[in-house]
C-alpha cells in the first residue's frame, strides 16, 4: 500500500492530480445519482418510447367509401381498397354523411363514386373516382393519395386483364429503394433518435456542472489546490465521457438486438465517430455552464438550445436540403446534423468514407472550439 | 391576502427578469425559432438532385428526360453513361434519385408495349424516399397521360380526381407552423417553471417562503402566475408572426384558440412546478425538464402522426397536454373550427392542469428532504 503511494507521487504529480480529481468528478455522481439517471436511465425510457413509437408508415388509413348508386362495379373497386391493409374503410351512404365524418377527424379521406359511375365506365369518356383528403396534414394526405392510386391502378389493371384489354399505361414506372427496401420508417429513425437523444444526454450531462462550481464557489476552492484548471476540466470531461460512453453503447445495443436496424458499416468507426460527437455535445454543456455560471440560466440555455435545434434542424426528420439556405447554414452549428448524418449512413449504406469523414472532421473541429471556449472562459476569471 | 400575493408574484417576476441573460433567454430565442423552425419544418421537397441514366437513344426517352428536367421539384445533378457511375453518386447522397432508362425504351413502347422505367431511390430517409417517387410517379403520369393523348389510344375507363380539403396545395408548412406554436410556449412554461422550485430549495429560500404567512396555495399561485402570462404573450407574439409572417390562414374562433392556450398554458405550467417541487437539486430539475418535455414533443403527433403509434404508446399520449393543444390549434387555424368541435380536447388539458397543479402545492408543504 505505502509503496504504490510512494510510487504515485514519483510518477509526478499530474497523473496522480488528475486521477484524484475523476474519482472526484464521480464521486459526486454517485451522490447525486440524476447524472446516473441522465446517462443509462434517459436513453432506454426515450429509446424505447420514442422507437416503438414514431413512425411515419401510415396504414389502417380511415377513409370513408360512398357509392351514389351501388352496383356491381362500385363493389368491385371498394373491395381492391377494402382488401389492403393500408386502409380501414368506413361505408357510408351519402356523400353528406361522409363529409360530416371528414370534419370531425373520423376519417381521413373519401372515396367517393357518382351515380353514374357503372354507366360512365363504359363510355368512351371513362367515369371519374373523386378522391377528397384532409390536408390538414399534408404528408399523410400525400400518402393517402398514394395508396389510393395504387389501388386504383391495381384495379385498372386487374379488370383489364379480366376481360382480355391491353392496359393503357405507356410508361410503367419500377422502383428500387435503396439500403432501406422495406421503406420501414423505423430503420431511419432509430439511428436518428441514438444521434439525438445522445445530444442531449451530452449536454445535459455537463450543462450545469461548471455553472454549480461557480455559484457554490468550489471552483475557487479546487484553483487554490495543486491543481490547474486544465486539469479541472480534463478530470469532468474525463468522467462524463465514460458515463456518456455507456450511454451510447446502451443506445447502439438497443438499436441493433431490440429494434433490428441492420448495422451495414463497422461497429469501431461508428465508436470513433460516436467518441468525437460525445466530446462535441459535452463541449457543449461545458461551454453554456461556463458561459452561464449561474445553474439557472445554465439549465434554461439547456432548455432551449439543445432539443429543439437537434429536433428540427439535424436532418433526423426534416430534410435539410429542402430549407431555405439561411436556414441550411445555420443547421451548421448543429452538433447532431452531423452524427445523424453518419449514423445513418453507418447503419444502412456501410462505412461510406466520403461522407463519414468530412462529418467526422466537422465533429472534431466542432469539439475543439466548444473546448476551447471552456478553456478560455473559465481561465479568464483566474486573472 | 391579495397584496401578499401580488409582492409574490412580483418577486417571482423579478428574480426571473432581473438577470440579464435570464431575459434575453425569454425573448430573443423563441421569436428567431419560430422563424428558423418554420423555415426547417416541412415535408415538401425541393431541387431533389437527380441523375439520368439513359441507354436508349429514342425521341420518347428524350421526352421523359426533359418532363423530369422541366418539373420543379426535380434539379439534375448528373448525367451517367455506365451503369457502375450509379452507386457511388447514391452512397455519397449527391444524388437521391436515378432515372435509368434502358435501351429497348422507345422501341417498346412504340411497338404498343408498355416500357419499364427503373427509379433508384436513396431509401437511408425513407420518408423523403417515399415522397420523392411520389413526385416522379406524377411526372410519368403527366407523360402517359399526354402520350394517350397525341396518339389517340383508349383512355383507362375510370380516372382519379384528387382534392385536398382544407389546404388545397397539400403545403406541410400550414401543417406544422400551428404545431411550432404549441411546442415553443411547452418549452418557455418549462423554462420559467421547471427550475423556479428547485433553485430555491437547492439554495434554501424555500424555507423562508414557508415560514412566511403565506399559504401553499397562495405560494403555488405566485409560481405559477409568472409562467402563464409570459406564455401568453409570447404564444400572441408567435401567434401574429405564424399569421403575418408565415401567412398561415387562421380560420377559426380566436376566443376559442385562447381558450385552448390558457388551459394548456396551466397544464404546463402544472407539469413545470410539479417537476421542480418533486427535485431538490437543479440538476434533478432539468433532468425532469427534459423527461417531460421531450416526450410530451415527440409524442404529441407533431412531426409524425399519432394514429401511426401501436396502441400502448397512444394510450401514454393521453396525458401529453400538448396532444391536445395540437388538435386545437390545427384545427382552428386550417379547419375553421370553434368551441364545439373541440370541445373534447380541453377537458383532459384542464384535468391534467388540476391534478399536477393540485400534485405540487401539495409536495410544497410535504416534500422534506
Amino acid at each position: 500500500m505505502t509503496a504504490r503511494r510512494g510510487g504515485a507521487a514519483m510518477r509526478g504529480g499530474a497523473a496522480m492530480r488528475l486521477k484524484g480529481l475523476v474519482r472526484k468528478e464521480f464521486l459526486q455522481i454517485v451522490r447525486d445519482p440524476s447524472s446516473i439517471a441522465i446517462a443509462f436511465v434517459m436513453p432506454i425510457f426515450l429509446l424505447l418510447l420514442f422507437g416503438y413509437g414514431v413512425s411515419l408508415d401510415a396504414d389502417h388509413l380511415p377513409v370513408a367509401l360512398v357509392a351514389e348508386a351501388p352496383s356491381a362495379d362500385s363493389a368491385d373497386f371498394f373491395a381492391s381498397l377494402e382488401g389492403s391493409h393500408y386502409f380501414k374503410p368506413l361505408r357510408t351512404s351519402t356523400l353528406a354523411d361522409a363529409e360530416e365524418a371528414l370534419r370531425q377527424g373520423r376519417v381521413n379521406a373519401i372515396v367517393h363514386l357518382g351515380a353514374d359511375f357503372a354507366a360512365r365506365l363504359r363510355r368512351p369518356g371513362g367515369a371519374p373516382i373523386q378522391l377528397i383528403v384532409n390536408g390538414v396534414d399534408a404528408n399523410t394526405a400525400r400518402l393517402t393519395q398514394g395508396y389510393v392510386e395504387g389501388a386504383w391502378g391495381n384495379w385498372l389493371a386487374r379488370r383489364a386483364e379480366a376481360r382480355g384489354q391491353a392496359l393503357a399505361t405507356p410508361v410503367r414506372l419500377e422502383q428500387r429503394i435503396w439500403f432501406n427496401s422495406e421503406v420501414k420508417s423505423r430503420n431511419y429513425l432509430v439511428p436518428g433518435l441514438v444521434a439525438i437523444i445522445m445530444t442531449l444526454i451530452g449536454t445535459l450531462l455537463t450543462a450545469l456542472v461548471m455553472a454549480r462550481e461557480w455559484e457554490r464557489g468550489t471552483l475557487e476552492a479546487l484553483l487554490v489546490t495543486p491543481a490547474s484548471m486544465t486539469e479541472v476540466l480534463l478530470g469532468k470531461l474525463v468522467a462524463y465521457f465514460v458515463l456518456g460512453t455507456g450511454g451510447m453503447l446502451l443506445t447502439v445495443g438497443m438499436a441493433v438486438f431490440l429494434f433490428e436496424v441492420p448495422l451495414r458499416g463497422s461497429f469501431w468507426v461508428l465508436w470513433a465517430c460516436a467518441s468525437l460527437f460525445l466530446l462535441a455535445a459535452l463541449g457543449m454543456g461545458l461551454t453554456i455552464s461556463s458561459l452561464a455560471r449561474n445553474q439557472f440560466v445554465a439549465g434554461q440555455v439547456a432548455i432551449i438550445g439543445t432539443f429543439l435545434p437537434a429536433f428540427l434542424l439535424s436532418g433526423f426528420i426534416f430534410d435539410i436540403d429542402s430549407m431555405p439556405p439561411v436556414v441550411q447554414g445555420i443547421t451548421h452549428v448543429i452538433v447532431a446534423r452531423y452524427f445523424v448524418s453518419i449514423v445513418q449512413t453507418l447503419f444502412l449504406a456501410g462505412d461510406v468514407w466520403a461522407v463519414v469523414l468530412p462529418n467526422a472532421a466537422a465533429l472534431a473541429l466542432m469539439a475543439a472550439v466548444f473546448l476551447a471556449i471552456t478553456w478560455r472562459k473559465s481561465r479568464k476569471r483566474l486573472e | 391576502m391579495l397584496i401578499r400575493l401580488l409582492a409574490l408574484v412580483r418577486k417571482e417576476f423579478l428574480a426571473l427578469l432581473k438577470d440579464r441573460r435570464s431575459r434575453m433567454v425569454l425573448i430573443v430565442p423563441p421569436m428567431i425559432q419560430l422563424l428558423v423552425f418554420g423555415y426547417a419544418a416541412t415535408f415538401d421537397l425541393k431541387d431533389i438532385p437527380f441523375a439520368v441514366y439513359n441507354e436508349d437513344r429514342g425521341a420518347a426517352s428524350r421526352d421523359l428526360v426533359a418532363a423530369f428536367d422541366g418539373a420543379p421539384a426535380f434539379r439534375r445533378v448528373a448525367t451517367l453513361r455506365a451503369q457502375h457511375e450509379i452507386a457511388p453518386l447514391v452512397d455519397l447522397r449527391e444524388t437521391l434519385v436515378v432515372l435509368h432508362i434502358g435501351p429497348r425504351f422507345s422501341a417498346g413502347l412504340l411497338s404498343g408495349d408498355s416500357a419499364p422505367v427503373q427509379l433508384i431511390v436513396d431509401g437511408r430517409n425513407s420518408n423523403t424516399a417515399m415522397i420523392a417517387l411520389g413526385y416522379a410517379r406524377q411526372v410519368v403520369d403527366r407523360y402517359n397521360r399526354e402520350w394517350i393523348a397525341a396518339r389517340g389510344l383508349p383512355a383507362p375507363p375510370a380516372r382519379l380526381e384528387s382534392r385536398a380539403w382544407f389546404n388545397p396545395n397539400l403545403e406541410s408548412r400550414w401543417f406544422f407552423v400551428p404545431g411550432i406554436i404549441g411546442m415553443l410556449t411547452l418549452v418557455t412554461t418549462m423554462l420559467v417553471t421547471a427550475l423556479t422550485v428547485a433553485r430555491e430549495r437547492e439554495q434554501g429560500t424555500f424555507d423562508q417562503l414557508l415560514v412566511t404567512p403565506l399559504r401553499p396555495g397562495e405560494i403555488l399561485l405566485g409560481k405559477a402566475l409568472p409562467g402563464f402570462l409570459i406564455g401568453m404573450v409570447q404564444g400572441t407574439v408567435i401567434l401574429l408572426i405564424a399569421t403575418l409572417w408565415f401567412k398561415v390562414p387562421l380560420l377559426g374562433s380566436l376566443p376559442a384558440l385562447y381558450a385552448g392556450l390558457a388551459v394548456f398554458l396551466l397544464s404546463g405550467v402544472g407539469a413545470g412546478l410539479l417537476i421542480s417541487s418533486l427535485a431538490v437539486t437543479q440538476q434533478q430539475g432539468l433532468l425532469g425538464a427534459f423527461l417531460f418535455m421531450v416526450p410530451a414533443v415527440i409524442l404529441s403527433g407533431f412531426a409524425t402522426p399519432i394514429a401511426n403509434m401501436p396502441q400502448a404508446v397512444q394510450t401514454i399520449t393521453l396525458i401529453d397536454p400538448l396532444r391536445y393543444f395540437l388538435v386545437i390549434l390545427r384545427k382552428v387555424f386550417l379547419e375553421g373550427a370553434g368551441f364545439d368541435v373541440l370541445a373534447h380536447q380541453y377537458w383532459p388539458m384542464a384535468l391534467i392542469a388540476v391534478v399536477s397543479l393540485g400534485l405540487a402545492g401539495w409536495l410544497f408543504r410535504n416534500r422534506m428532504y
